[in-house]
């Protein structure tokens, strides 16, 4: 199994680090896994993006031309990787900032930035798109995320791995989109 | 761990004592890994005002007998190149890291491999080589570290480590050694500038100015040189027994060069790889040891992030013994598994 990925969005909604908590938690597993981020001339409400790619055996290129999934947290990012799906795959969509328009392609979508707002914190959109993500494919155990969170954050920062499993469980208790 | 962490992790646990810098994308993680860990392990860490003081005080640093390495991308390598030939006239061991990012000039911070010329060609002035390591993991990245030290010391030689920034930008799990930071490592050096109380004076220069002495040093040099060349070619081969082409590559490029040879052969197309580890000494062996095994039948196929750098040295390696092609991009563009492929097919 291998599995490709690629995370986009705006600078500060977070992209780097839902990559990383996804590669962190294949490491967990003892998968392969590469994270390549997108490391131009990025700033805080300019574009990012990340690749991340896991596998059950060594992985060649971690840059990804055709992606198995898109997670899209804004419109700019929808625009310029939508081309980019598989035949098969699946696009998550952050309907808050993103409204896609493709009826050929494998859509879900939900209102993560909205949603994050109601929890409390803006910044958890991250997380609830990567909860809903990992409902839809079982890339690796929502234990592994909620451990590698815990090792993540700062420490004295409970209140932080708190909101964020509370965002991951949200995502992952989200029906099919 | 960041292909720039590891490379910086495994400099610290190999010994190195001095590192000086300057910041440049895409190896930023390197120098800043180091400016935190090189202290707290009581080793000293400076960022330079330039390139060019960086890479002298690895010059002093090295001359004083400690293990020491620089690093940078691309522009700033160009402008390390007269420091490196003085080190290279002077026989002290260091070691240079370049991430490679896309040129001429500026450029842009894309990955790219346009400097295998200049990293396996000397690239300064002077007829002198720099034995030239690449490694293709963040892994190899990290393990390498400890041979790059070890060869400088060894042959007291400059040592490039030569990777780009698709390399030092990824992260991929490392393995550690349980051990933490180990102390420096204990090489004699009994050329060292270490104060010549009670001993003979030594001298570290590059500069011989009587008639006869330089060409003498410059013999000594190539004879060096010879050694190097028979005793440390590395190299991974895949697949190039039974192999009808044999697709070329290095560092990142390898790894997509290896999907690429996975997805020929379930094709049934019979693919094998030769990826150089040592760029300088090329390691000419693996070439002529797939001829032997493949009765000369293969094809190779080098393929580059340059527009044909490496390709010359595998025409060299099979000596018009074989079909060599060639596949690149550069400026950023990274040959796909998909072109490789139809490049391939293009040829059998």
């Amino acid at each position: 199994m291998t599995e490709k990925i690629i995370i986009a969005g705006s600078g500060g909604q977070g992209i780097m680090l839902l990559g990383k908590v996804l590669a962190e938690s294949a490491m967990e597993e003892g998968k392969f896994v590469t994270w390549l981020p997108a490391y131009g001339a990025e700033v805080r409400g300019g574009t990012a993006h990340c690749m991340v790619v896991i596998s059950d055996d060594e992985i060649g290129s971690p840059y990804i031309d055709r992606a198995d999934t898109l997670i899209i947290m804004n419109k700019p990012s929808l625009n310029r990787f939508s081309p980019r799906l598989n035949k098969g795959g699946i696009m998550i969509v952050n309907s808050s900032l993103a409204d896609p328009k493709e009826s050929s392609l494998n859509i879900k979508k939900y209102p993560f930035t909205d949603m994050a707002i109601k929890l409390g914190n803006i910044k958890v959109a991250n997380m609830i798109a990567l909860g809903f993500y990992l409902n839809n494919r079982k890339t690796v155990k929502v234990k592994s995320v909620l451990k590698v969170m815990e090792k993540m954050a700062t420490e004295g920062r409970e209140d932080l791995i708190k909101i964020n499993q509370e965002a991951l469980d949200a995502g992952v208790k989200l029906k099919d989109g | 761990m960041s292909g720039n962490e590891a490379i910086a992790e495994g400099a610290i646990r190999a010994g190195c004592c001095f590192y000086a810098g300057y910041p440049i994308t895409p190896q930023n993680e390197l120098i800043g890994y180091m400016s935190v860990h090189m202290p707290e392990n009581k080793r000293i860490f400076i960022q330079a005002e330039s390139e060019i003081a960086a890479i002298n005080m690895v010059f002093g640093a090295s001359a004083a007998g400690s293990r020491a390495m620089t690093s940078s991308s691309s522009p700033g390598i160009s402008l390390k190149q007269e420091g490196i030939s003085y080190i290279a006239g002077a026989q002290l061991p260091a070691v240079i890291v370049n991430i490679m990012r896309a040129g001429p000039g500026l450029g842009n911070i894309w990955p790219a491999q346009s400097d295998y010329f200049q990293a396996t060609r000397g690239g300064g002035n002077g007829e002198y080589r720099c034995i030239v390591l690449a490694p293709s993991s963040v892994q190899e990245s990290f393990d390498m570290m400890f041979s790059a030290f070890n060869l400088a010391d060894k042959y007291r030689n400059p040592v490039i480590v030569l990777g780009d920034g698709m390399l030092g930008q990824m992260m991929e799990p490392v393995w550690l050694p349980v051990a933490g930071c180990r102390l420096p490592v204990a090489v004699k050096k009994p050329w060292a500038l270490t104060g010549c109380k009670e001993r003979e004076q030594n001298i570290v220069k590059s500069f011989y100015m009587h008639e006869g002495d330089l060409e003498k040093f410059n013999l000594l040099l190539q004879k060096k040189y010879a050694q190097i060349m028979d005793s440390e070619q590395r190299y991974e081969e895949i697949d190039t027994k039974d192999a009808k082409i044999i697709l070329v590559a290095y560092g990142s490029m390898a790894r997509i060069a290896k999907s690429a040879v996975k997805s020929l052969r379930a094709k049934g197309i019979k693919t094998g790889l030769i990826r150089p580890i040592t760029l300088w000494p090329f390691p000419v062996k693996a070439f002529q040891q797939a001829n032997r095994q493949t009765g000369e039948q293969a094809n190779y196929l080098s393929i580059e992030m340059s527009y044909g750098q490496m390709v010359e040295d595998v025409r060299l390696a099979v000596c018009g013994k074989a079909r060599v092609e060639f596949l690149g991009r550069s400026g950023g563009g990274v040959p796909t598994e998909e072109e490789i492929i139809k490049k391939v097919n293009s040829i059998k």
